[in-house]
């Protein structure tokens, strides 16, 4: 039944958004065309594309949550029977963890953690 | 169960006596297996009208409230013109986006144009229907609560990255990549700091998360585990929420608008309506996790102020501890200037992260111990 009403919401959400446009587009009034459709940049006309190459360090900083990222997702589980397992849980995680830190301390020495 | 039995039901509990959660969810599967149609399509009806009146409701008070809160703070008025003490201004504001057109860029990739803000309304609507508010008002509860979080969150990132990138436009792109950049790597940290929550209450649901604070809130039980754990978690919300001091990606003196500079009209309004409504939805969750829900106060085994405090029905304990913290975010707003972007990384990458790492592992042997209240 949750999931159920998670889908109706997902349905509610869509319902909202699009008939709220739909008013509007039949409210407000439209008048498209000439300059006014252009990319807003302060004034100027833009000059090439906008889809632009931007920094790398976007890239690398993705490469790197991605793996701590995938991390939480084993320790949810792990957080849930810590109780029961008890000091092996600890143990276990912990050799997962340093290995995944001993990748990040690369990542910090090798400066990717600097923003350029 | 017929309709009759609906109406004996106390939505509104006011006796703490009856603590356990029973959600919309919850009865509307029973009336299914009652075979009762009719109630299970009351109870869908009523999740949908709770979500959607949660949504709505707190879109208008929160824009209200920021505005005069920043008004306040700068010793200005704020809105006063539209109602008494400006209290109709934001219904004028969205009475005035709906009659704005709706410009669409010649360039923009149209159809992801369009669909921005379909994602970033859902995230937040999906996000409100499993806060807990009280034993009796939650709309859903999933039995991994915490991890549907943790998606749902993901889900907003998508729409402010399409958002962006749709626009064709130079200032919306960088602000989308900085909104993406900020916001995943923000929410290692948060991750982190709910992981020690869920070490402590030994469960993802959320319901059973706030009935695990029924001897003490999180907070105080876990002691210094949970003290650093909670500000973590602060600092990696409000960095999620794209507030100040971490809204570079919409940071209007260098890049105008950021994501949503190319959107006008409703669209516009609809990314605003998240933006607020979210603000609600990580205070909720700070409440839940570290401040126990829609618990009551209690002193120890100071009976005559504990049972003062049972008087206070759970939803208003809720309500007033989330208006703290929506409190708290807009103070935040005035009171930090902006960080710049090395700044930013910085401080999660080698600040936040490793701090999350030894807060973790102090809670495992927090717990090993038994070194808790």
């Amino acid at each position: 039944m949750d999931y159920f009403i998670v889908l109706l919401l997902i349905g509610l959400a869509v319902g909202l958004v699009s008939s709220a446009l739909w008013i509007s587009f039949l409210l407000a009034p439209r008048n498209p065309g000439g300059i006014k459709n252009e990319p807003y940049e302060c004034g100027e006309e833009t000059i090439g594309s906008s889809w632009v190459h931007f920094n790398v360090g976007y890239y690398l900083f993705a490469l790197i949550f991605l793996i701590f990222d995938v991390e939480a997702a084993f320790l949810f589980p792990w957080a849930v029977v810590f109780r029961e397992v008890g000091i092996i849980a600890l143990i276990e995680a912990g050799l997962f963890i340093s290995v995944l830190l001993v990748g990040l301390t690369y990542a910090w020495k090798k400066g990717v953690l600097e923003w350029v | 169960m017929n309709i009759a039995d609906f109406f004996s039901i106390p939505i509104l509990n006011i006796s703490s006596s009856s603590w356990e959660t029973v959600t919309i969810a919850q009865r509307a599967a029973q009336a299914l297996s009652a075979n009762s149609i009719e109630l299970t399509a009351v109870f869908l009806v009523l999740s949908i009208l709770i979500t959607l009146s949660l949504l709505a409701g707190l879109g208008v008070v929160l824009i209200y409230a920021e505005r005069k809160i920043a008004g306040h703070f700068q010793c200005r008025l704020g809105p006063m013109r539209v109602g008494w003490h400006g209290t109709m201004q934001a219904l004028a504001d969205v009475l005035k986006l709906l009659l704005k057109e709706d410009i669409v860029p010649a360039r923009a990739d149209k159809l992801l144009h369009l669909g921005a803000p379909f994602l970033s309304i859902l995230a937040t609507v999906l996000g409100l229907a499993i806060i807990p508010i009280s034993p009796n008002i939650q709309v859903i509860d999933v039995n991994i609560g915490v991890v549907y979080v943790t998606a749902i969150t993901g889900l907003g990132v998508l729409g402010a990255l399409i958002a962006g990138w749709s626009s064709n436009n130079k200032w919306s792109l960088l602000g989308a990549m900085r909104a993406g950049a900020q916001i995943i790597s923000y929410e290692l940290s948060a991750t982190l700091a709910i992981l020690v929550i869920v070490l402590f209450a030994g469960s993802l649901q959320l319901s059973a998360i706030v009935q695990s604070q029924a001897e003490g809130w999180w907070i105080w039980r876990a002691h210094i585990v949970g003290v650093i754990a909670f500000f973590v978690f602060l600092i990696a919300s409000t960095a999620e929420l794209n507030r100040t001091p971490f809204d570079l990606p919409e940071g209007e003196s260098e890049l105008t608008g950021g994501f949503h500079t190319e959107y006008s009209g409703l669209r516009f309004a609809f990314f605003f309506l998240s933006e607020f409504v979210n603000m609600f939805v990580a205070s909720a969750l700070v409440v839940t996790l570290f401040f126990g829900g829609w618990m009551p106060f209690y002193i120890g085994n100071w009976e005559a102020f504990n049972s003062i405090m049972d008087l206070i029905p759970p939803a208003i304990w809720f309500a007033g501890k989330s208006a703290f913290f929506i409190f708290l975010l807009m103070w935040f707003r005035w009171t930090f200037p902006r960080l710049r972007i090395d700044q930013l990384m910085r401080l999660e990458w080698k600040i936040l992260l490793p701090i999350g790492f030894a807060n973790i592992f102090l809670a495992s042997l927090v717990i090993l111990t038994g070194f808790y209240f």
